[in-house]
């Protein structure tokens, strides 16, 4: 009992540092009460298809919200946290983000699961001019000034999977992916990343999110006879692909690699035999051995209850987009939409639960650690750690410092 | 006395009525919304067009589509592929009305001259838009395109351009032209099903809702008026998807999913099937609950809705404008004639179809 | 020749789970006409109702095969007595009730449980065909629709109630002259019908993920083979199943499942225009 004190007390002070840096004004928030609030708009899908993410990630904007208004707010003023839920309904998404936007009149967003959602909303704020942070890990290549993307990105991740796939397991590939601009783009980075390493991928099939049955998708695979299998399946309906995997004895026969596999409950929901030994690599895991790492899952714990042990780099890269802004508010002194993106492209550092992470000015993504990991047993065995990995992928055709009017998404090039 | 006279000279008067608030609703609205009522406001008409389409084909033909989105996603989905390829957005309008109706043409052709019955159709239609939604769902890849239009998949079509002044390119509407634009073509549609309702067409079209034998043995062939008033309704559909894809400025293949036609159904039921108002009324108020609900997360939403479905079926089964026309009609009688009336009886049943 | 045999076994699998989805509703449709649009979602409860005891502790196969259907069952008379039985006799209206019924438990079990998606284990491992391994679980699914079809043709076909039941389907009135209540018939077949949905959202629980709106993915595919397989409940049921399974399984192991289901649906949809009664409406009239 005394050590999870101990634990908590420690955990809100590593906390509460990290959030408000030197600034030191624990009373500002009661003698700052009749200041205007600061507005911060999230959309996130809080049920529907992405409701398991989208549920830890909301905690994890209210869990942040509270603990710059506890070390007394930004400039003085507390922050206001204006939230909807999407419910996995892209209709909702637009009609939100013009609320958000015209109504509301938020400072910041602070949103968006599926890219599906982030390029239906992107261009509202876009017009708008309402700074914008998509805090997912995605496909990599959105070049847009008004954007901040915090989450990892194939050149962090996906290639640190293909390389450990070509040492471990064998040349030949089976690509398998979600049938959306998430899974097209990650599946040609797969191939490309393959063929760079001197691979070959003997097929590629998309299924739309919806799909449940994957037994002619598994004869398929049989037919082909790869070495290694790598996934960008996304969300509910998809995770049966494991379990028919499983029951069909596949397991033991080809291993599998996955880009998004664990992001939600999949680790507490499916049995150890279906999960263990799938490669995954993000940019966190929830048992790092880090007091940063314990100070927030222990922080979100005490606010939202014990059960909360499936937290994933959605709700780290969700914590890193709010504390990337507020530290750029306070080094701009406003929160004026230029004056911060111009705080942000300055290269503005946070410690984060998953180390430090960088702003990087030219792509608008962060510079952070990757991990290497797959599920032993109920939870993450540690495989590499990639230090200060950066957006290579982004970084290869975006520079919004030389052209800070670019606005578009790009994509990988597979003639190369 | 004729009783049915009262009854249309109510009609007449309801009509007027209509509208007059329209009018009221379409040049008042400007002035006192701000950006984002306005905003609002465009999106509920283009989904009480919407309702509108599914009224008419259901109400006064009799046609159980319950695939009524199919066509406000061909709409949509023709609007934002031919305007991204032409810029001009004078003829994707034109489209976004025609390239449904054709498809309902063919589709139609195929279901009532094939002796499909009824409850058949509704099965059909619903098929038919599960195929046209698994389609178009499973178009990601830059391989699927229309000119220079990628169809994107689930993703859907982003950054649509708005209507323009006509043959003016260069002249894009802003958010209070785009309302003009919507609740006007609002305005005209329903004129428009109102003056075929009046004509012998529409006569001919209920009464075959009325009595298929009968309507035969005088001679009308009712597989043609069911295709005809089929694709009319599409047409409106259609140009309800066009408003759509402008209120959002986006598009994905969730308008051609099942909750988007059992919406439509739901707004036709609690408006009031048999009339054209009602319809309208009844997208107002259902997506009125629906963003209601979006803002609290006790209760998921699909509750209410089905529970509000339900309840019309078993209570309302006429919908609210009908009862609320008679309880009306009923009071001005008794105040006319302390007698209890006939006509309003006489609407009541009329409408309750 | 491996490739056949898997292959072949899929095939079989496609078609034993088209049966099971569909069996309910065509019980439902076949007897009182109604087409019954909460059927998707009477298999989710079944489907929670074995994700549920399982949870609980309650031995896997009972969890999957006996609960779900009586839970179903029961909240199918439930809503037989409560809702559907004061719209005997309007088609559209029941059609839109069992829709608002459908929407409804979607909303009620996405409230009590979150919209999540959960999943129980398969039970039994795999088996292998020369090279090639495959689910034993699918076994367990095509002996389960066969033994389901079978129970529904001996139920028909050689008890009492079974008779009470066609007399019934085929003229209500004088069957209510013979002393029987039609309306309880109805309600037993109703709750019969949502029973063996619950039987088929069970069995299925272990391959597909259960959340709130799982029975979305086949209401379109069990109804147009209702509709496809016509007036008799066993032969058509099988039939359809026989010919939209194996075309969506082979197109779907060719292309994907997409066009798979695609090449189903469309099937289906020529197949009535051809024949608008069915398959069972124009041969084999005289079939179960």
């Amino acid at each position: 009992m005394s050590t999870g004190s101990i634990d908590r007390r420690g955990a809100l002070k590593l906390a509460l540092s990290a959030a408000a840096g030197a600034v030191a004004m624990p009373f500002v928030s009661r003698t700052g009460l009749a200041a205007e609030p600061i507005k911060l708009g999230s959309l996130l899908d809080g049920s529907g298809a992405l409701g398991l993410e989208g549920k830890r990630m909301i905690e994890t904007t209210e869990y942040a919200v509270d603990l710059l208004n506890k070390a007394g707010g930004l400039l003085g003023r507390p922050i206001q946290l204006i939230a909807y839920d999407t419910q996995s309904s892209m209709q909702l998404y637009t009609q939100y983000a013009q609320q958000l936007a015209l109504k509301d009149k938020v400072d910041v967003i602070q949103g968006g699961i599926t890219s599906a959602s982030r390029e239906a909303i992107r261009p509202i704020f876009g017009r708008s001019r309402t700074l914008y942070f998509y805090n997912t890990q995605y496909e990599g290549g959105v070049c847009d000034r008004n954007v901040f993307c915090t989450g990892s990105t194939p050149a962090q991740t996906v290639n640190h999977i293909v390389d450990y796939a070509l040492k471990h397991w064998g040349k030949k590939a089976y690509i398998i992916a979600a049938d959306y601009n998430y899974g097209h783009i990650t599946a040609s980075w797969m191939t490309k990343f393959m063929k760079d390493g001197g691979g070959s991928v003997l097929g590629t099939d998309f299924f739309p999110l919806d799909v449940t049955n994957f037994s002619s998708a598994i004869s398929r695979i049989q037919q082909a006879q790869p070495d290694l299998v790598l996934s960008a399946l996304v969300g509910a309906n998809h995770s049966g692909f494991y379990r028919q995997w499983d029951a069909a004895g596949m397991k033991s026969k080809i291993p599998v690699g996955s880009s998004v596999f664990g992001l939600g409950d999949e680790l507490t929901t499916m049995d150890p035999s279906t999960t263990n030994g799938i490669v995954t690599c993000y940019g966190w895991y929830n048992n790092l051995d880090t007091p940063a790492t314990k100070a927030f899952v222990s922080g979100m714990q005490a606010k939202f209850g014990a059960d909360v042990t499936d937290l994933s780099e959605l709700d780290t890269a969700t914590y890193d987009g709010i504390m990337l802004w507020a530290e750029a508010v306070k080094k701009a002194g406003s929160i004026e939409r230029d004056k911060v993106i111009a705080a942000l492209e300055g290269g503005l550092s946070i410690e984060s639960p998953t180390g430090k992470v960088t702003m990087d000015g030219a792509t608008h993504h962060t510079i952070r650690n990757t991990y290497l990991a797959e599920p032993e047993n109920r939870t993450w065995k540690i495989l590499a750690t990639f230090p200060d990995s950066f957006p290579a992928d982004t970084a290869g055709a975006c520079d919004l410092l030389k052209n800070p009017r670019t606005n578009k998404q790009f994509t990988p090039d597979l003639k190369g | 006395m004729n009783p049915a006279l009262p009854a249309r000279r109510a009609s007449a008067l309801g009509f007027a009525a209509t509208l007059a608030l329209g009018l009221a609703i379409l040049f008042g609205a400007p002035h006192v919304l701000d950006t984002f009522g306005l905003v609002q406001c465009t999106g509920f008409a283009a989904l009480a067009m919407f309702g509108l389409s599914q009224g008419f084909v259901w109400g006064f033909a009799g046609v159980m589509s319950f695939g009524q989105a199919a066509f406000l996603g061909l709409g949509g989905y023709a609007y934002a592929v031919s305007v991204i390829n032409m810029g001009d957005s004078s003829i994707p309008v034109l489209l976004s009305i025609l390239v449904p109706m054709a498809f309902a043409g063919l589709l139609g052709y195929f279901m009532f001259y094939g002796r499909i019955s009824d409850a058949y159709i509704g099965v059909i239609t619903l098929t038919v838009s599960v195929i046209l939604f698994q389609l178009v769902n499973a178009t990601s890849g830059s391989q699927y395109r229309i000119g220079t239009a990628e169809l994107g998949g689930f993703n859907g079509i982003p950054a649509i351009p708005a209507l323009n002044a006509p043959f003016h390119p260069d002249e894009p509407l802003d958010f209070d032209g785009i309302w003009y634009a919507a609740m006007g073509a609002l305005i005209l549609v329903y004129g428009f099903l109102r003056a075929v309702l009046a004509a012998r067409l529409g006569r001919v079209i209920v009464a075959i809702r009325e009595n298929e034998v009968r309507a035969q043995l005088i001679g009308y062939d009712p597989r043609l008026y069911k295709l005809i008033a089929f694709m009319l309704a599409a047409g409106v559909a259609g140009l309800a998807g066009c408003l759509y894809a402008n209120w959002g400025g986006f598009i994905s293949p969730t308008v051609f999913a099942l909750p988007m036609s059992a919406q439509v159904i739901i707004y036709v039921l609690v408006g009031g099937l048999g009339t054209l108002v009602g319809p309208m009324l009844g997208a107002v108020l259902i997506q009125a609950l629906i963003i209601a609900a979006g803002s609290q997360t006790v209760v998921d939403s699909n509750l209410g809705l089905g529970l509000v479905l339900v309840g019309f079926v078993l209570l309302v089964p006429q919908g609210l404008l009908p009862v609320a026309r008679s309880a009306a009609l009923r009071l001005v009688d008794r105040v006319r004639d302390p007698r209890p009336g006939k006509a309003a009886d006489t609407l009541a049943t009329e409408s309750a179809r | 020749m491996d490739l056949a045999g898997l292959l072949a076994f899929n095939v079989l699998t496609g078609i034993a789970t088209l049966i099971l989805i569909t069996l309910g509703l065509g019980v439902i449709y076949g007897m009182m006409r109604i087409i019954n649009l909460a059927h998707g979602e009477f298999m989710m409860l079944g489907a929670y109702t074995a994700v549920m005891a399982s949870g609980a502790g309650v031995n896997i196969w009972i969890a999957m095969l006996v609960l779900p259907p009586l839970v179903v069952g029961l909240i199918g008379l439930i809503l037989e007595r409560t809702v559907i039985r004061f719209l005997y006799g309007r088609m559209m209206d029941t059609m839109l009730a069992t829709w608002g019924i459908s929407l409804g438990l979607i909303g009620l079990i996405t409230t009590l449980y979150g919209n999540v998606v959960r999943g129980v284990s398969t039970p039994v491992g795999s088996f292998d065909i020369g090279r090639y391994g495959a689910s034993l679980y699918s076994l367990v699914i095509l002996v389960t629709a066969l033994s389901a079809l079978a129970a529904m043709f001996l139920l028909l076909r050689f008890t009492k109630f079974g008779l009470i039941l066609r007399a019934t389907m085929q003229n209500p009135r004088m069957a209510a002259a013979l002393g029987v209540q039609p309306s309880r018939i109805y309600m037993a077949t109703f709750a019969l019908g949502a029973a063996l949905a619950g039987l088929a959202g069970g069995v299925l629980a272990p391959i597909s993920g259960v959340s709130p709106a799982m029975g979305a993915a086949y209401i379109a595919r069990a109804f147009i083979t209702v509709l496809g397989g016509g007036p008799a409940i066993i032969t058509g049921t099988g039939l359809a199943s026989t010919l939209f399974g194996a075309i969506n399984e082979l197109v779907s192991f060719k292309t994907t499942p997409v066009i798979g289901d695609v090449a189903l649906l469309t099937a289906a949809i020529l197949l009535i225009r051809v024949l608008p009664q069915g398959i069972t409406g124009r041969y084999l009239r005289r079939s179960l």
